[in-house]
């Protein structure tokens, strides 16, 4: 499934939602507490995302040329919200993930339902995700 | 006849002067617990900033104009107004900055460079708000003076006798927050002022959180210098007032150059102006010292006493109800304590309270509250902080517990 087809899955999702905040947030805590939590080895500032304002942590893993991302946060709220991210950058080619625009945060109304500085810990989420696939995509044609 | 407090007090016709608060948040009645942040502003501290820019808005001080003179005439009368509200000896010991951090700013800068050596020492509490203590950090790096830090005890009140150990010949500055906006405690600053002008040092009180809750009175304080903001007491946004002892005002250098500030400029030399001019450079915030006349006058026409009683009902209330909460961990439990209560419910980060309560329209505050050495004092990454004044009721106490309770059992 393609990084766009995960993105309208999700804008289709929260479409049903309604704009409703409070069951948005609750749809965003059910979603976080199906992703599979990071062992505690892994909660470290090595694998910590700057900039956000709750403490999230980002893994990625590289499997026959597709990376698979995992990630786990202290807040529920940010854990729903990182979920998203993993759903839809997880399983894609370090060029898909650089190059596929990201436009459902906006379409669902991401910015009204988390706030302004919430949004930026989520783009900092998108950054460290690019960051890993970059760096992958580096050491590929390097090799 | 005598009118009780409950005659008095018409929580009702209270909340009509503040329009922010008839609105629905999220689907639901707004219900604001963040004054400690900042209180809302009633309809006569609007109108007058409307009022300002509509009829009046002219430069102060210097234009011969009718404009000018009634522009000048209401700003120099809220200066008054202040120096009777926290009963100053004259209104000339009223600066007007932009804030609390701005005073506080303009006391290290100018006292510190006017007094400081190499190994005098600053005193702070452990308690400080960071605009009462980075702005002490910066001058004593400048100085090589030692910033020292009063430690606090469980409940979250300074340890006096550690004080008392502390302060010596070399202090020269004690800066210490009246009302903490992180625990609500009281400190005990007038104990705090005598012992320290025993040894000669100057104090100054972070009052940010102090004027709406308790009647602040600086000649019986004998505070050298007293910070606070308008804005946490019902009046506007940009404007704050140091209160500053005459002679210590005088001995001080300016803090800021400009225009306002002065008496004669050449290229050679410049005589500064007389206080508190001498520390108000450019053009201030006109519109927001009207208003915040305007905000002295509504706390004046309720009562602080009859705000504290009703505040302190609050707090009771939710207090009472919170202990109820087998999860609930407070931070700050002093016998001497305002309307605050700081805490953290076990197995819940903060920030998904914060999120999960503003969807329910409740307006709370979660992190580190400008407070991180308290909060590594406490060993927590931050709490959810709710604050009240004078227009919150009974009811949304009761409410915000509904809600809470309701958080709780989803999330844990």
């Amino acid at each position: 499934m393609s990084i766009k087809v995960r993105q309208e899955e999700i804008i289709e999702e929260f479409s049903l939602l309604e704009g409703d905040l409070e069951m948005s947030i609750n749809y965003l805590i059910e979603l976080g507490g199906q992703l599979t939590s990071l062992p505690e080895n892994k909660k470290t500032d090595d694998f910590i995302v700057k900039g956000c304002q709750s403490k999230v942590w980002l893994c990625a893993e590289e499997k026959n040329q597709n990376i698979f991302f995992n990630a786990d946060s202290n807040t529920v709220v940010t854990k729903g919200l990182v979920s998203l991210l993993v759903r839809v950058f997880s399983g894609h080619s370090a060029n898909e993930i650089l190059n596929e625009e990201i436009y459902f945060p906006e379409k669902i109304g991401m910015g009204r339902f988390i706030g302004s500085q919430r949004s930026n810990g989520f783009s900092a989420m998108i950054k460290q995700i690019k960051l890993y696939a970059l760096a992958i995509n580096i050491k590929e044609k390097n090799e | 006849m005598t009118l009780t407090f409950k005659d008095r007090l018409d929580l009702t016709t209270i909340r009509k002067q503040f329009p922010v608060l008839d609105q629905s948040v999220n689907g639901n009645p707004l219900i604001y617990l963040d004054n400690a942040a900042t209180t809302q502003k009633p309809l006569t501290v609007i109108n007058e900033i409307s009022r300002y820019y509509t009829q009046d808005n002219a430069n102060i001080h210097r234009g011969i104009h009718t404009l000018a003179e009634r522009a000048t005439a209401t700003y120099e009368n809220t200066r008054k107004s202040v120096a009777q509200f926290i009963n100053a000896n004259e209104s000339e010991e009223i600066v007007f900055t932009k804030g609390t951090t701005d005073s506080i700013n303009l006391v290290a800068q100018s006292l510190g460079k006017y007094i400081l050596k190499p190994g005098d020492e600053v005193l702070i509490s452990c308690m400080e708000h960071h605009s009462n203590i980075v702005p002490w950090q910066m001058i004593c790096q400048e100085t090589k003076a030692i910033l020292k830090i009063i430690p606090i005890n469980e409940g979250g009140e300074i340890i006096f006798e550690e004080f008392l150990n502390m302060i010596s010949e070399r202090t020269k500055i004690v800066s210490m927050v009246h009302i903490s906006n992180s625990l609500g405690t009281i400190n005990p600053v007038k104990k705090a002022i005598i012992e320290a002008h025993k040894l000669g040092a100057k104090v100054l009180i972070d009052g940010a959180q102090a004027p709406p809750h308790e009647k602040i009175d600086v000649k019986s304080l004998n505070c050298d210098f007293y910070a606070f903001s308008g804005h946490k007491m019902y009046g506007p946004t940009g404007i704050g007032v140091l209160y500053g002892k005459r002679s210590l005002l005088e001995a001080i250098p300016p803090y800021q150059g400009g225009g306002e500030m002065i008496k004669e400029v050449s290229f050679t030399q410049t005589s500064y102006n007389e206080i508190p001019y001498k520390f108000e450079a450019g053009t201030p915030n006109i519109a927001a010292v009207n208003g915040l006349n305007k905000a002295i006058k509504f706390i004046e026409s309720i009562g602080l006493d009859e705000i504290s009683h009703h505040e302190n009902n609050l707090l009771l209330r939710a207090t009472k109800q919170l202990n109820e909460i087998e999860e609930f961990r407070p931070m700050g439990t002093a016998s001497e304590k305002a309307s605050v209560i700081s805490f953290n419910i076990e197995g819940v980060h903060p920030f998904d309270l914060g999120v999960l309560l503003d969807a329910k329209g409740i307006a709370i505050r979660t992190g580190h509250h400008c407070t991180q050495p308290l909060m590594e004092r406490f060993n927590v990454e931050g709490t959810a902080r709710v604050s009240f004044a004078i227009y919150n009721t009974l009811e949304e106490v009761d409410q915000f517990i509904w809600a809470l309770n309701n958080l709780i059992k989803k999330l844990i």
